[in-house]
């Protein structure tokens, strides 16, 4: 009726304030209130009513993947590329449980995911009834929040409560249990309202004298050094921008996380590259050595500190984040600022501005000299070969055959996901989609085709591991069934590499379980899904593979086939500092044991 | 209840041999479904303390509850338990009542005592002098009502152990702060 149509949206918005209609119709119908495009969902008993109302309208695009593991981390994919709340719909029992690894990873990395699941009917709760699992005792520990609804009353205000609590403070996934009864039930649904929340109402504004205190400790820094997290994405385009004008301004270096990277351009003037435990030299050392670190949305994990005793001994610590409990969590900070990082930095900018600051030249000088003799030790580099195709290599070319174009990039979980740390650099915010907290293999698969489904008309490569790539291999289909041009370069070495390498490393060599058998043919298996499948192994020919990867409109599966044995270097080895790393180089040289370097109370962490 | 962390690794921050505090926290919270699971699975999710915990409704009409924990950890970790427990969604306020150190401790215990002759004369002297209340008696045994700090009623239950001391109920700890301020 286009006299609908072209009635003004405050208006259409009164037809809809008392509507009655079924719980399920009032899914769909808070979907479209919140702006939601895209679910990812597996239909199941507990959830017909729900595909039923789906059924009839067409706002909200349903995306059937083939695994429900698969539906959660592809809406991960789609919120971490997007900025938008990732939505999934499932059933109840195995489809709830089969979303436990992708809630939890999203609970790590701080993504915004809501997730409808289905329940069996409120009277049957209880009773072990077919597909029946506590799905809210079993989430509880894996999400931010979750709701049982067993009343049509409650139902339009949880829904709407789902996406603020999702996407507001420091992100993360909601679930929504709804019992099969509720979604029949009739009642009133109402749109969304301004109201404020009971209790959940995250500070965004940090204290302007706690900032003007940052300020000064800035500027009087001799040695600092900027610390960005996945912190600096959540928050918005705008945080990187920010950020990227403070580091201007103060002429700071800047490391990042896994999780930040590119919220400061990988060819910034500035920036260090990666820290951690396969970070730059140059990284590690600077966040050893500074006499002030300003952390920015990040959040002192164990792969980032190394040994705790010995993280950045002679430095003041500056911690900006949204949740005050990661404040003095792992590493006891000088001075904690809570608040939305854009907020804050916006403030610092203008703080530094305003108050004409500057940091000391001449010391800032030699910091910087300091760095540079760190960054001539070119940590990344590896020994290149004519007749094998070294990982870094392949993802170097796979960096320099994309670079130009608009690309996406996710990962699985090992090897290569920090050979692409290492070796793809990020321009921009929101181009990087891999499973940093958790470390879930399986995750780049289906998070490309989220990201995909954002960004219709981009490059998604899913840069991953042979192993991994076979955990969530499935969604090959829903790549197939909604033309979804993903690209899967698997750097193939036929082992987990990250469990030999650590085998190699820890455990005399003894590659326990962690060769690749039986590996498929991964040409054969694309072509079996109706994708393209490309092997390439020969160093020479490689670029023209690549380009015919890219240039193909469709899915591919792109066999890799690299250097078995190459390790992933540099490293901090597990409960050693940052000022103790093993180097590429250090492996060649003969007569030393790396395995030697870690002690036995370093054999046993993680 | 948990049993703390075992030896400190390198990726641990608490500092081995850290001074253990006791602390007693007032939180305040929706009543809402699970609730409850969620502040305990907070605790045990993350190898903190619970010495006692105690929960009831506090204003029907707001749905609010008070859950009065006493845990035990050094002190970050006592700090951070206080701000894990703000980041869940239905609290509403975390006070550390041991830091404001203006607080009541109030906890209730019925102790059940069996005896006869001079032990039940014992008994009776204990439990005047401990102003505890018989609530139940038979010609052999006693029940005894009885409020205080948590170490007071510690001391009125071994006192009764040689007496005979059958079984002890309490119910947790709960508190308030003093003055005429909400906590």
């Amino acid at each position: 009726m286009p006299e609908t149509q072209s009635m003004p949206r405050v208006a259409r918005r009164k037809v809809t304030m008392s509507k009655e209609m079924t719980g399920a119709e009032m899914v769909v119908e808070a979907l479209k209130d919140q702006g939601v495009e895209i679910i990812f969902g597996y239909p199941g008993g507990a959830v017909l009513p729900i595909y039923d109302a789906l059924f009839h309208q067409d706002k909200v695009q349903h995306i059937l993947v083939r695994h429900e593991q698969g539906a959660a981390h592809a809406a991960e994919g789609y919120a971490r590329s997007s900025g938008k709340v990732g939505v999934l719909l499932v059933t109840s029992g195995p489809g709830a449980t089969n979303t436990v690894t992708g809630l939890t990873d999203a609970l790590m990395d701080s993504i915004p995911v809501v997730c409808i699941t289905g329940q069996v009917p409120t009277h049957l709760i209880g009773s072990d009834a077919f597909q029946e699992c506590d799905t809210v005792g079993i989430t509880r520990h894996c999400t931010k929040h979750n709701y049982l609804v067993k009343n049509i009353a409650d139902l339009p205000r949880v829904l709407h409560e789902a996406f603020y609590v999702a996407s507001s403070g420091r992100p993360g996934p909601v679930v929504i249990d709804i019992p099969k009864d509720v979604q029949f039930a009739r009642g009133l649904y109402a749109p969304p309202r301004s109201a404020a929340h009971k209790t959940y109402h995250p500070r965004l504004d940090a204290d302007v004298e706690t900032i003007r205190q940052a300020v000064r400790m800035m500027a009087a820094a001799e040695r600092p050094i900027f610390y960005t997290g996945g912190g600096v994405i959540n928050s918005g385009p705008a945080a990187s921008t920010l950020l990227r004008e403070l580091v201007a301004l103060t002429g700071f270096p800047i490391t990042s996380t896994l999780m930040g990277l590119g919220a400061y351009p990988g060819s910034g003037e500035n920036w260090l590259g990666m820290l951690g435990m396969h970070g730059t030299w140059e990284a590690n050392h600077a966040m050893h050595d500074c006499d002030l670190m300003i952390a920015v949305g990040a959040r002192f994990d164990d792969r980032i500190t190394g040994r705790l005793d010995a993280f950045s001994p002679g430095s003041k610590k500056i911690h900006i984040d949204i949740d005050r409990s990661s404040i003095n969590k792992n590493v006891k900070v000088d001075l904690a600022i809570v608040g939305d990082c854009g907020h804050v930095l916006e403030a610092m900018a203008r703080l530094w501005r305003s108050e004409a600051m500057s940091a000391e030249k001449q010391p800032l000088d030699q910091w910087w000299a300091k760095i540079n003799e760190w960054r001539a030790r070119k940590s990344l580099a590896f020994r290149n070969s004519e007749t094998a195709i070294k990982p870094q290599h392949a993802v170097q070319r796979l960096y320099a055959l994309t670079k130009d174009r608009d690309v996406y990039i996710t990962t699985e979980v090992g090897q290569h996901q920090m050979w692409a740390a290492q070796h793809y650099h990020f321009e921009a915010p929101n181009r990087w989609m891999t499973s940093g907290g958790l470390g879930t293999m399986g995750y780049g698969l289906p998070a490309a085709i989220g990201a995909q489904l954002a960004h219709p008309g981009s490059l998604v490569i899913d840069i991953a591991g042979e192993a991994s790539i076979l955990m969530c291999i499935q969604e090959m289909s829903t790549a197939i069934q909604y033309r979804l041009p993903v690209k899967i370069f698997i750097l193939n070495n036929e082992y987990m590499g990250m469990v030999r390498q650590w085998q190699e490393l820890l455990h005399g060599g003894r590659y326990s379980h962690s060769y690749s058998e039986a590996l498929p043919d991964f040409v054969k298996l694309a072509e079996a899904f109706g994708a393209k499948g490309i092997r390439c192994s020969d160093p020479a020919s490689l670029d023209a593979a690549i380009i015919e990867m890219i240039d193909y409109d469709g899915p591919v599966i792109f066999d890799c086939v690299v250097d078995k044995i190459e390790n992933c270097f540099p490293m901090i080895p597990s409960g050693k500092a940052h000022n103790d790393m093993l180097l590429a180089d250090l492996s060649d040289d003969a007569g030393i044991e790396i395995g030697a370097v870690i002690d036995e109370k370093g054999k046993m962490l993680v | 209840m948990n049993a703390p962390a075992a030896p400190p690794s390198p990726y641990s921050a608490a500092a081995p041999n850290a001074k253990v505090e006791s602390h007693t926290l007032s939180v305040l919270v929706d009543n809402e479904p699970g609730v409850l699971a969620r502040v305990v699975g907070l605790f045990s999710g993350r190898g903190y303390n619970i010495e006692s915990l105690t929960v009831a409704e506090v204003a029907h009409a707001e749905h609010l509850s008070r859950i009065t924990i006493l845990t035990s950890g050094a002190p970050e970790t006592i700090d951070q338990i206080h701000h894990q427990l703000e980041r869940l969604v239905p609290v509403h306020q975390v006070t550390d009542l041991t830091v404001s150190q203006r607080s009541l401790e109030r906890e209730l215990a019925m102790v059940k005592v069996k005896g006869r002759g001079e032990h039940r004369t014992f008994a009776l002297q204990l439990a005047k002098a401990f102003r505890a209340r018989i609530v139940d008696a038979t010609t052999e045994s006693f029940i005894f009502e009885l409020t205080g700090k948590p170490h007071k009623i510690d001391e009125f239950v071994d006192l009764m152990r040689p007496i005979g001391l059958v079984e002890v109920s309490r119910t947790g700890v709960a508190a308030i702060s003093r003055g005429p301020e909400p906590i």
